[in-house]
């Protein structure tokens, strides 16, 4: 094995990565440092293949790994990278455990619902919101998207039988075969991720998304609520809160960016930079309420909106900017990104927003290379 | 982690890649880098990329160089434990159980145990290569599932016991990236995105792969097909689909088709999307000139 100083830069360059929020783990490090000796190295491609190889980088991140290998190995500065990690504060997260009084003393007005008072908030929604999210609440459990497991349940009738079951019945019996029974696989609540933009431009309809957020949250099992503008925040916790003016007034406490700009490419890009985040959209339903009025170039929303739809089950991009139903895009960020999405649609109020979620049938699944669109 | 720099006479990576040759197929010095980490490393190989870049192949010819029976498991939505591990082959038992009346027998014996790809490369795992096929396609439950595979190469049958691997199998995962497959499983595995060809090593394969076909064919042919994969296509050609296209094309020429219309006529070959066709049928006399053969 390598002297201990000679591994120095090796070990260097593994944490450089973790902190450039590749996800690095020690086996992988020792893998690397076993992979580097065995390769000679006879030179510095030598250490930059094994890294590659071993620790599992993907094409879209190889310009990333490649800045922090020569600003290790080559003492080179280093270029912010496209993801961003926790440690820079663009991703913010309400935490379940503070204190309500905290809360009642906060006298930030962020958003537009953290100077009002729970009563002020009623009065102002609309009584044809309050029966949208009344028939949302009572629908969501049995009316959003299920995912079958692979593990299967006992069942009258199925797709498949039961052959051991039924092979006992027909032990017990001389091997005669008096009924049949069947195996049918499980399901599961998918798991929602719901994303509000709350720049400026959508300040008539973050709000009423909020009170969506909440009925989600509270209704079903797997659901995750994040704010999306110049940055990341994660509402979930926030909306676990049972009354409804308590959950709002503490989301809009933790939303720093209301009626501010919109960098819907950074925010996402926050989002996918930070690994337990990012592994709450995989396999799961992922819907963005936003106009897609992107202040940023559209390469970066629509890189990382690819990312995303790699990732999850399907992506639905709902504006309030169009009638419901498709939606024809006119902006850059929007027509960049509709090739990635399952579902682009207009959402102009919360009865449409919560409508498309009761009623949402997914079509196949369209693979999304590199090479296509 | 126990490290073997010699696996079947093989000691480098150049090595590797030269016999990787002698099976046709032509590897690019990155790729027999990773394949051979993971068969030093005993860590199976992840293999990523566009349909049709070789990465099944990649693997068939691993398993001939290594001169081992590649046990290949299709994965699919839907894929569970009975299909990749084992199942009990019950129509046989209830058969068994009528017949033996009433002396007993064991009715989990090896004779009802139907061995799924799984267990089979478990059990004799120094002479196959496990080849777990578009493992995107499988649900997360089942990649999930394989992870505790691939950490421990070890079964447990209730039936019989827990069936260990005695040395780990060499396994090959590929992946057509329709979804990113989970951190975890990646970092158990050696990474290696498998790119489309430079036009030189395309040429060569078709070379190798269609003895028939001329050099000046396959060069325009390999000229084409980079064209088309600039182009904005639902389904880019691969590399299958490049050599399929030469072929089609000699062949139409043996028979006396003129260039480029050999070229032209056998299009059905390379792309097979009807949209893709129609979108690029007003150009595409230009990206076949005949005056490049």
């Amino acid at each position: 094995m390598t002297a201990p100083k000679e591994i120095g830069p090796l070990l260097a360059f593994a944490t450089a990565l973790r902190r450039a929020a590749f996800p690095v783990a020690p086996d992988q490090t020792i893998g690397f440092l076993q992979a580097v000796e065995l390769l000679g190295p006879r030179g510095i491609e030598d250490i930059r293949q094994a890294g590659l190889a071993l620790f599992a980088i993907p094409p879209q991140r190889v310009a990333e790994y490649d800045a922090v290998f020569r600003a290790v190995f080559f003492g080179q500065t280093i270029a912010a990278p496209a993801g961003t990690t926790e440690d820079d504060t663009d991703v913010m997260e309400v935490t379940g455990a503070e204190d309500q009084a905290e809360i009642a003393d906060d006298t930030r007005e962020s958003g537009p619902e953290a100077s009002r008072s729970d009563a002020e908030g009623t009065r102002l929604i609309g009584v044809s919101e309050d029966a949208a999210l009344a028939r949302f609440s009572a629908e969501a459990r049995t009316r959003l998207p299920r995912r079958k497991v692979i593990r299967r349940e006992k069942a009258r009738s199925g797709d498949r039988l039961d052959l051991r079951r039924s092979m006992r019945s027909a032990a017990r019996f001389d091997g005669d075969v008096t009924s049949l029974t069947y195996r049918r696989r499980k399901s599961r609540q998918r798991r929602i991720v719901f994303l509000i933009d709350v720049s400026g431009s959508m300040q008539d309809h973050s709000a009423p998304a909020l009170r969506m957020a909440h009925k989600l949250v509270q209704s079903v099992d797997h659901a995750e609520a994040f704010s999306i503008g110049t940055r990341l925040t994660r509402l979930t916790p926030a909306l676990k809160l049972k009354a409804e003016g308590a959950a709002l007034a503490r989301a809009s406490t933790a939303i720093t960016d209301f009626d501010r700009g919109t960098r819907l490419g950074d925010a996402l890009w926050a989002y996918l930079g930070v690994p337990r985040y990012a592994s709450l959209a995989r396999g799961a339903w992922v819907v963005v309420f936003s106009d897609g009025l992107e202040r940023d170039r559209p390469e970066r929303l629509e890189a990382a909106t690819d990312r995303l739809a790699r990732m999850a089950w399907r992506v639905t991009w709902l504006t309030p900017l169009g009638a419901p139903g498709r939606f024809n895009p006119e902006t850059e960020g929007l027509k960049a990104i509709a090739p990635h999405l399952d579902a682009l649609e207009g959402a102009p109020d919360l009865a449409a927003l919560t409508a498309h979620l009761l009623t949402y049938r997914p079509g196949p699944t369209v693979p999304t290379g590199p090479s296509q669109f | 982690m126990a490290v073997r720099s010699h696996i079947a006479g093989i000691d480098s990576p150049g090595a590797l890649q030269q016999a990787l040759r002698a099976a046709q197929y032509l590897a690019e010095p990155q790729l027999a880098i990773a394949a051979y980490l993971a068969l030093a490393l005993g860590k199976p190989i992840l293999l990523e990329g566009q349909p049709g870049v070789g990465k099944t192949e990649g693997a068939r010819a691993l398993g001939a160089v290594l001169g081992r029976r590649v046990i290949r498991l299709q994965c699919y939505e839907g894929i569970d434990a009975a299909a990749a591990l084992y199942e009990w082959n019950y129509p046989r038992q209830l058969l068994a159980i009528r017949q033996a009346e009433s002396a007993a027998f064991n009715v989990y014996g090896p004779d009802f145990l139907l061995m799924r790809p799984l267990l089979q490369a478990l059990r004799d795992p120094t002479n196959t290569l496990l080849l777990i096929d578009e493992i995107d396609r499988a649900d997360h439950e089942f990649e999930a599932f394989l992870l505790e595979f691939l950490s421990d190469f070890s079964i447990s049958i209730p039936e019989i016991g827990t069936e260990r691997a005695v040395e780990p199998p060499i396994v090959v995962l590929t992946s057509n990236r329709t979804r990113e497959l989970h951190e975890a499983l990646r970092r158990r595995c050696v990474y290696h995105w498998i790119d489309y060809p430079q036009p030189d090593i395309e040429a060569q394969i078709v070379m190798v792969r269609a003895s028939s076909v001329a050099e000046a064919t396959a060069s325009a042919v390999v000229r084409a097909v980079g064209q088309l994969r600039a182009e904005p296509l639902v389904k880019p050609p691969g590399v299958a689909e490049t050599v399929e296209w030469a072929e089609a094309a000699t062949l139409l020429h043996h028979q006396g088709a003129t260039w480029p219309n050999a070229f032209l006529q056998a299009i059905g070959v390379a792309l097979k999307d009807h949209d893709d066709l129609q979108y690029i049928q007003p150009r595409l006399a230009a990206l076949v000139p005949g005056d490049a053969l």
